[in-house]
C-alpha cells in the first residue's frame, strides 16, 4: 500500500463495519432485517468482515408477507445455513389469521403496510432492541433524513421532525424499555455503490436481478410477474419477457425492467446509464408523494 | 467507472432559501445528471401545482411534507452525486430554524463548506455566523460563493468588494484555505461549467474546485488513536486462542510488529496481525475500520485505547469544551450527564460556564451563563473517570465529545476539547 487514502467504496465499507460495530458494542439484542434483497444480503457480507473471524452475532428477521419471490426464499434460507446464523421468520398470514390486521381490498391491494404490525409484533416477541436494516437515503426522500440510529418509541413509530443529533462518529443508541431503534450502515451508499461494491467483492445475489426471461403483465408502466397472486383484469395479457428487478419487494408490486444484463458487471452498466430511480418500478411508493414517510412514521422498514 | 483512487468528499451547504442554496443544489444534482426522470417528472408536477414555469430546482431538496407545505428545511438532509473524479455527499442544512444545532450537525463531518452570499446583499449577520461556525467545528476547506450574479450585471466590482468584506471579518477566525467563486445558481454560471457572463473571473468552477481540493490530508495521518469498539472472540475451531481488537483508526496508521501502548492501562505490548475482514495487512491507517491481535494477552475492553508509546493522548478527568447546545431542556447545573467520546462513556458534569460567544459578532459574553438551545459557550467539564483526550483542533475524533441527558435520553449537547 503505498497511498493513505481510501477510495469511496473502501469508505463507506469501513462507515458501514463501525456502524455494524457500533450496534453491537450498544445495543442487548439485534436482528438483521433481512427481505432477500440485495441491500439486506449487502448488510450481511459487510457483518460478516465486521466480525470475522467471530460468527455474525446478528440473528436474521425476515417479515414474510406470504407473497414472495420463490427465488428469494430459496436464497434466504441457503445464506443462513451458510453463516450458521439464526433465522426469525415473523409471518403476514399469521398476523391475519391472528386477527392482528386485515387484508387490503380492492384492486392494487397489497400487502405491504401490513408488514408493519407483523414486524412490530416480532421485534416485540424476541425482544429486539435494534433492528439493522438496508435503507440509503438516496432511496427516496424521506429516507434522505434518516439517521444511523434512529429511534422508535414505544409505538415503534418514527419522529422524523424531532430527531437526535448525530455528530462526528458518536452515536447515541441509548433508550427506555419497550423503545427500539433501527440502524442504517449504508444510509451513505447509493444504488450505484451497492452495485459497485458487490461486483467488486463478488458477492452472491438472487438471480431475479440478473436478465432473465420471465412470464409478465404489463400494470402502471412496469412488468409485473406473473404468480398465483396476480388477478387479471380484463385488458391484461400475460407475456414473455426478458427482464431484470432492480429492487426485490413483494411479487405482488414489485415491477421488472426490460433488460439484457445478465451479468454483474453489465448490471453496473446499465444502472450507471438509467434514468428512473429504482423505487421508480415499486407501486408501494407511488400510492402518493409521501407514501413512504407516512408508512416510516408508522413504524415501516 | 473507475473507483480506486476516486475519493469521497463531504461538504456542507448553509443558507436560506433566499440565498439560492437549494436552487444551487438542485443545479449541481441536475447538472451532473444525478437526478432521475421519476424525479424530475414530480418535481415538474409540484411545480405546476405551486404555479411556477419549468422546473424549480429548489423542489429535488425538498423532503418532509411539512417542509414542502412551509417551503422550509427542518432538518439536516444529505443528498449524493458522483462524478467521474469523485463522490459527494451534501449535508444540507437549513438557515433560519434551529441553525446553529443543524450546522454544527452538518459540519462536523465535513471536509468542505459552502457559504453562500446573495451579491445584492453581500456580508450578512447569517454569513458571519455560518463562517464561524465553520471555523470553530474546524472544516479545513471554505468555499465562499457569491451567487445571484445575474442580478448585479455579473459585476466584477462587487463581488471583489464581498470578497474584500468577507477576508476582513474572517481575519478574526481560525481558517486555514478560503475560496471565492462568482456564481449564478438559477443560469449555472460557475457552477458545473465556466460562465460566459464573467470572463473576468480566472478561477474554476465550483465543481471543479470541489473535484479537485486536496483532501487526503484532511485526516490526521500523525498521531495514532485506536479506540476499541468491540472484543472479538470466535470460540470456534482454529480460532481458540484468537483475542481480536475491533475498531475504526480515528487517526495515524498502524503497523504489524510496532510496540503499543494500551490506555487507561498502560500495559505494552506489540501488534501481531491486522486485518480487514478476511484480508490480514501489513500496516492500516485511519479510517480503516480493522481488528488487531497483540503479541501478549492484556485486560481490554470497549471503551480502551491503543496507541504508540511515544506519542499518546491526554489522560485527563477535568478540560476544557467548546460546548454547542442543542435540546430544548436547557443546561442543568449540577446534573450528571453521560458523556460519549470515541467508543468511551462516562458521567460528567460542568463545572463552570466561563464564557459564550455571540455567533453573529463573536462577541464573548460572560455576564449571561444560562445555556440554552443553539447557544455556544467554553466550560469547564469534570468526568468520572480520565478520558484519553487530544485538542479538537489537532484531532476531529478524538478531540470531539457528546453529552446525553439519562433523563430524556437524548442527546443535548456537542463539544470541541480546546
Amino acid at each position: 500500500m503505498s497511498t493513505y487514502y481510501l477510495n469511496y467504496l473502501e469508505e463507506l465499507e469501513s462507515e458501514a463495519i463501525f456502524i455494524l460495530r457500533e450496534v453491537w458494542g450498544q445495543f442487548q439484542n439485534p436482528v438483521i432485517l433481512f427481505s432477500g434483497g440485495k441491500d439486506s444480503i449487502l448488510i450481511t457480507h459487510l457483518a460478516k468482515k465486521a466480525f470475522h473471524p467471530a460468527k455474525i452475532p446478528f440473528a436474521l428477521m425476515h417479515v414474510d408477507t406470504g407473497h414472495n419471490f420463490p427465488e428469494a426464499i430459496q436464497f434466504r434460507d441457503d445464506l443462513a445455513k451458510q453463516l450458521g446464523v439464526n433465522l426469525i421468520v415473523g409471518s403476514v398470514q399469521e398476523s391475519i389469521d391472528k386477527g392482528r390486521v386485515a387484508e387490503e381490498k380492492g384492486k392494487n391491494a397489497t400487502r405491504n403496510a401490513l408488514q408493519i404490525t407483523t414486524l412490530l409484533d416480532s421485534l416485540e416477541e424476541h425482544k429486539v432492541d435494534c433492528a439493522i436494516g438496508g435503507g440509503r437515503r438516496d432511496e427516496e426522500k424521506a429516507r434522505a433524513k434518516e439517521r444511523f440510529f434512529s429511534h422508535r418509541d414505544e409505538f415503534g413509530q418514527w419522529d422524523p421532525k424531532n430527531q437526535r443529533p448525530e455528530l462526528w462518529n458518536l452515536l447515541n443508541g441509548k433508550y427506555f424499555e419497550g423503545e427500539h431503534f433501527r440502524a442504517f450502515p449504508i444510509s451513505n451508499w447509493t444504488e450505484m455503490d451497492v452495485w459497485n461494491y458487490l461486483t467488486k467483492e463478488k458477492i452472491e445475489i438472487p438471480s431475479l436481478y440478473l436478465a432473465h426471461q420471465r412470464d409478465v403483465v404489463k400494470r402502471n408502466g412496469s412488468w409485473i410477474p406473473n404468480s398465483e397472486f396476480l388477478k387479471l383484469e380484463p385488458n391484461e395479457e400475460i407475456v414473455s419477457k426478458r427482464i431484470r428487478f432492480r429492487t426485490l419487494g413483494d411479487i405482488t408490486i414489485t415491477g421488472g425492467i426490460e433488460s439484457d444484463a445478465d451479468t454483474m458487471e453489465k448490471i453496473v452498466e446499465e444502472v450507471s446509464t438509467m434514468r428512473e430511480t429504482e423505487r421508480g418500478n415499486r407501486s408501494d411508493d407511488k400510492r402518493s408523494e409521501t407514501a413512504m414517510e407516512d408508512r416510516k412514521k408508522d413504524g415501516y422498514f | 467507472m473507475k473507483i480506486d483512487k476516486n475519493q469521497l468528499l463531504r461538504f456542507t451547504t448553509a443558507g436560506s432559501v433566499d440565498d439560492g442554496k437549494s436552487t444551487l443544489i438542485g443545479r449541481l444534482l441536475y447538472d451532473s445528471k444525478s437526478i432521475f426522470e421519476d424525479q424530475l417528472a414530480a418535481v415538474k408536477n409540484s411545480s405546476k401545482q405551486k404555479g411556477i414555469e419549468g422546473v424549480d430546482l429548489a423542489m429535488f431538496t425538498d423532503g418532509l411534507k411539512d417542509e414542502r407545505e412551509q417551503g422550509i428545511t427542518i432538518d439536516v438532509a444529505y443528498r449524493y452525486f458522483t462524478t467521474p473524479k469523485r463522490k459527494f455527499i451534501i449535508a444540507d442544512t437549513p438557515g433560519h430554524i434551529q441553525y446553529t444545532r443543524n450546522m454544527v450537525t452538518g459540519a462536523s463531518t465535513a471536509n468542505a463548506a459552502v457559504v453562500l452570499i446573495d451579491a445584492r446583499h453581500g456580508v450578512i449577520e447569517q454569513t458571519k455566523r455560518h463562517t464561524f461556525i465553520a471555523s470553530l467545528l474546524n472544516i479545513p476547506h471554505i468555499i465562499v460563493c457569491v451567487n445571484k450574479m445575474d442580478l448585479v450585471s455579473y459585476s466584477e466590482e462587487t463581488f471583489n468588494s464581498i470578497v474584500e468584506e468577507f477576508e476582513e471579518f474572517s481575519s478574526k477566525l481560525l481558517i486555514k484555505d478560503v475560496r471565492y467563486i462568482p456564481i449564478s445558481a438559477l443560469d449555472g454560471d460557475n457552477v458545473v461549467n465556466r460562465s460566459e457572463n464573467m470572463a473576468w473571473f480566472q478561477g474554476s468552477p465550483m465543481l471543479h474546485e470541489l473535484e479537485t481540493l486536496h483532501i487526503s490530508s484532511d485526516i490526521n495521518k500523525i498521531d495514532a488513536r485506536f479506540p476499541v469498539q468491540t472484543v472479538l472472540r470466535p470460540q470456534r475451531k482454529g480460532f481458540e486462542d484468537y483475542r481480536g481488537y475491533a475498531g475504526r483508526i480515528a487517526s495515524g496508521i498502524y503497523r504489524v510488529n510496532e510496540e503499543v501502548t494500551i490506555l487507561p492501562s498502560g500495559f505494552t505490548s506489540k501488534i501481531k496481525t491486522i486485518n480487514v475482514g478476511e484480508t490480514e495487512v501489513e500496516e492500516a491507517f485511519a479510517p480503516m475500520s480493522v481488528a488487531m491481535t497483540l503479541e501478549d494477552d492484556v485486560d481490554i475492553s470497549r471503551g480502551n485505547m491503543i496507541v504508540k508509546k511515544n506519542n499518546q493522548p491526554k489522560l485527563l478527568q477535568e478540560f476544557d469544551v467548546m460546548l454547542c447546545w442543542l435540546n430544548n431542556a436547557p443546561l442543568k447545573s449540577r446534573t450528571k450527564y453521560t458523556i460519549m467520546h470515541t467508543s468511551n462513556e462516562q458521567k460528567a458534569v460542568i463545572k463552570e460556564v466561563v464564557y459564550k460567544v455571540d455567533v453573529n459578532t463573536f462577541k464573548r459574553n460572560e455576564e449571561d451563563k444560562d445555556l440554552t438551545m443553539n447557544d455556544i459557550a467554553r466550560v469547564k467539564l469534570k468526568t468520572s473517570h480520565r478520558l484519553m483526550i487530544d485538542s479538537y483542533r489537532d484531532n476531529r475524533s478524538t478531540g470531539s465529545i457528546i453529552l446525553v441527558d439519562e433523563s430524556t435520553k437524548e442527546t443535548v449537547a456537542a463539544g470541541m476539547i480546546v
